[in-house]
């Protein structure tokens, strides 16, 4: 019995006779409920499947339907394949119930609803606003009646109202949005005693720029490069993660070796990303030393990516179908040598970082995230793995070509700062070996596939393990080549809650280090 | 210890010389679009494809405008992939920094046929830049007062991170910022130096005005990528002021979607009138 069936039958009341009508896409099972409450559904594929909920979204389909959605993304890994539940939710109730008290992972996803769309996540154990700060108007950006180019008036009203920080020796320390560092914008505010952190508050979504609605305003060919810009130290992915999700929709094939050379140009990205991180962890408890190699040594890789992209961070190579550019015989010559020179360095490096007997000291039970909270919190990515969460989309939803080549998935769970870098560690190596393997597995054929106009009304989801962890992009295309909804996930928006926890008793001299070896995206968050 | 110092002398010295040598970068870089504006038979195929609205149409069926504004571009070269007759080309030039924003904008005119290709150019000209005469007295003092020793506060007003992470390359000992003198500070009261990234968001808005105010006088403000100078892709929209002029005034524009870190380090050595010194 296939699981709608299943469903149908346990929850008649809960589920719709028909299918969701929707295009259904390989290894995705679209269900469509009677009303917003999804709770039991939730519930029964959480024990009977171990499903994961991964996102959380809307879509303001009152035009077209008269009705809201939302939308429950469910990762199951027994038979791999991604659940969506679509619940609808009326314009004359413009509510549904929250999963948040039970599953904290949708927590910050839940609320982004209330804020985006104006539907009231009800039972929300912290209902407060998110996305659009304490003083922004009452607007609700992605409802379709909502302007894009709409200028706001100024902003007036109270801010937002931290919890107080009270006692004797108790006291608080704001940071932020502007940084000490040359990093992105957030405020973070610690309670703490002495030096210890008691607890940690954050403020996101200053750098909060309108990307989804953005979508919705360009032609495909045009979104691609804003989907390069939402992270931009995950070009490559967030570019990837688009294209594949638009590929889906139209049912465009990518060529054999268009995949190849888009898992090549995803390793270089995690490869450059995490030795950078390696350094900057090293940095952060003063070992300057380590991070002047591993930026000389990054340095070499983004060089690489220069001359095999024309871009330094690879943009402007990915599209829809392929990759834009074929490589010459000296280009693929250069990414061989390249990756050669690049991990005899990297060995140099790990055993220098090794070799540190103060480093490991700062580093080893620092900024712990103990597997069962990571597991409860959703963490994803490096994060999840280094305190036992054993997820990788590259394994476990092979996309572009990495079902071709065999490589271990790193998992810890001591979940302290050493481990976040030796999770880097050991995957910078099995990059080294699925960039060799696939330099000499390059399949001849066209880079990139002809492409015609999507199809108006398909829906597709698609998954890419950026260098940080799960990104996910789900889009419903509409008339002229365009969008209706482009939905992000970047996996920063689960994993700041890590940090929060992470931090709790240490030291505030160690934040720094601990932010960094989490190494979030504010940009992808905030989008 | 001495292992480190045995990696250290093996790796030896890794630092470019730029600007006193010419950066090196690779062929397949893409860098600045060159229109060749007399052979252009036809600008439409180009401003469909190009991302930001970079290469800007208007006019009617007799005449057409054309406008490309460096401060939008992405370099993403498509305007050459979708240009047939080769009249844009992709070169790998990244020194584009400039004093004034309608320095980074060029413009011509054509008269169209009746398929609305190009018949002739009728003009041809780069937009005009104003007040250069009176701005130059004061970049001189500017010169006098920073000129050798600059603090850098780096502002992200609500960029993607890219471009922070060219400016984090500019402190690697291959670009090595230090050398000349240049530091990047913890505080903007430290700072002689803003340099600004990002579409000016509305959340961020409020942040940027404070930092400019505690930056101590005379300051100079750098505004970074597409997006530091109009918005880039973002353009303004409602949680998006647009460039970082729309908030502060700013007296560099460095174009890129991210500036390489030799394109980042010219544009702040113009800002202190530095550049004369180092690049003959």
């Amino acid at each position: 019995m296939d699981l709608f069936e299943e469903l149908r039958e346990k929850f008649p009341l809960l589920v719709r006779a028909v299918q969701a009508p929707l295009e259904v896409v390989q290894n995705q099972v679209c269900i469509g409920l009677i009303g917003p409450d999804v709770g039991p559904l939730a519930e029964h594929l959480h024990s009977a499947y171990e499903s994961r909920l991964v996102a959380v979204f809307a879509e303001d389909r009152v035009e077209a339907e008269g009705v809201f959605y939302n939308y429950y993304v469910f990762e199951q890994l027994a038979e791999p394949c991604y659940v969506i539940l679509q619940a609808p939710i009326s314009v004359h109730r413009p509510r549904f119930p929250s999963l948040a008290a039970a599953l904290p992972a949708v927590n910050w996803q839940e609320r982004e609803i209330q804020d985006w769309f104006g539907l009231q996540a009800t039972g929300h154990p912290n209902p407060r606003r998110v996305a659009l700060h304490d003083n922004w108007p009452g607007v609700h950006p992605l409802r379709k009646s909502f302007p894009l180019r709409q200028i706001l008036p100024p902003f007036e009203g109270e801010r937002h109202v931290y919890r107080p920080t009270l006692g004797e020796g108790v006291f608080q320390i704001p940071v932020g949005p502007v940084h000490a560092g040359i990093i992105e914008p957030g405020h973070l505010n610690f309670a703490v005693a002495g030096e210890p952190i008691l607890y940690l508050q954050l403020r996101m979504f200053y750098t909060h720029k309108g990307t989804e609605k953005l979508f919705e305003d360009m032609p495909i060919h045009r979104a691609v490069f804003l989907a390069e810009s939402i992270s931009g130290d995950s070009a490559f992915s967030h570019g990837t993660a688009f294209c594949q999700a638009i590929e889906s929709a139209a049912a465009t094939e990518v060529p054999p070796r268009a995949r190849v050379m888009r898992t090549i140009l995803l390793e270089l990205e995690r490869v450059c990303n995490h030795i950078g991180d390696i350094g900057a962890i090293a940095a952060d408890v003063g070992f300057m030393v380590a991070n002047a190699h591993a930026s000389r040594l990054r340095e070499i890789v983004v060089r690489l990516n220069e001359s095999l992209t024309g871009s330094r961070w690879l943009r402007g190579m990915v599209c829809v179908g392929g990759v834009r550019r074929e490589w010459s015989a000296a280009q693929r010559d250069l990414l061989h040598d390249t990756v050669n020179q690049v991990e005899r360095e990297f060995d140099s490096l790990v055993a220098l970082v090794q070799s540190s007997d103060s480093t490991r000291d700062r580093l080893e039970h620092t900024g712990i995230l103990r597997p069962e909270t990571a597991k409860v919190l959703g963490i994803v990515g490096v994060a999840g793995r280094a305190s036992g969460v054993d997820l990788d989309v590259r394994r476990d939803h092979p996309y572009a070509a990495y079902g071709r080549y065999p490589f271990r998935v790193p998992v810890y769970r001591a979940g302290d700062v050493l481990h976040r870098m030796l999770v880097r560690v050991d995957e910078v190596k099995e990059s080294f070996a699925i960039l060799r393997a696939a330099a000499n597995d390059l399949p001849k054929g066209p880079h990139c596939a002809p492409t015609q106009p999507v199809p108006p009304g398909r829906c597709a989801l698609s998954a890419v393990e950026g260098w940080r962890g799960e990104i996910l992009h789900w889009v419903r295309t509409t008339d002229g080549n365009r969008l209706e909804r482009c939905k992000i996930k970047d996996p920063s928006v689960n994993n700041w809650a890590a940090i929060v926890e992470a931090v709790q008793g240490n030291i505030i001299a160690d934040f720094p280090v601990i932010n960094k070896s989490f190494n979030l995206s504010y940009s992808g968050t905030d989008r | 210890m001495f292992k480190i110092l045995q990696k250290t002398f093996t790796t030896g010295i890794a630092t470019v010389a730029y600007p006193d040598v010419p950066a090196v970068v690779s062929g397949h870089f893409r860098g600045r679009p060159e229109f060749d504006f007399h052979s252009w038979s036809d600008a439409r195929p180009a401003a469909e494809v190009c991302p930001t609205g970079a290469i800007q149409l208007s006019g009617d069926d007799r005449v057409r405008r054309v406008r490309v504004d460096y401060g939008l571009c992405v370099f993403c070269g498509q305007c050459a992939d979708a240009s047939a007759d080769g009249a844009v080309r992709v070169t790998t030039e990244f020194e584009l920094a400039t004093h004034h924003r309608a320095s980074l904008m060029l413009e011509a005119s054509y008269s169209l046929n009746a398929d609305g290709t190009h018949q002739r150019l009728i003009a041809e000209s780069e937009a005009e830049v104003t007040a250069e005469e009176a701005g130059g007295k004061v970049r001189e003092a500017i010169r006098d007062t920073l000129g050798r020793s600059l603090a850098i506060r780096q502002v992200d007003a609500g960029s993607c991170n890219g471009c922070e992470l060219e400016i984090v390359a500019l402190n690697n000992p291959i670009h090595d910022i230090e050398r000349f003198g240049i530091h990047f500070v913890a505080s903007p009261r430290h700072a002689d130096m803003l340099l600004v990234t990002g579409p000016v968001t509305r959340n961020m808005e409020l942040a940027l005005l404070k930092t400019y105010a505690a930056t101590p006088d005379p300051k100079v403000i750098v505004a970074v990528g597409a997006c530091g100078i109009s918005g880039g892709i973002f353009g303004t929209n409602y949680a998006s002021r647009g460039g970082v002029d729309s908030t502060i005034p700013v007296d560099v524009y460095i174009p890129g979607c991210p500036p390489r870190p030799e394109a980042m380090l010219y544009g702040i050595l113009l800002a202190v009138g530095r550049l004369a010194e180092k690049v003959r």
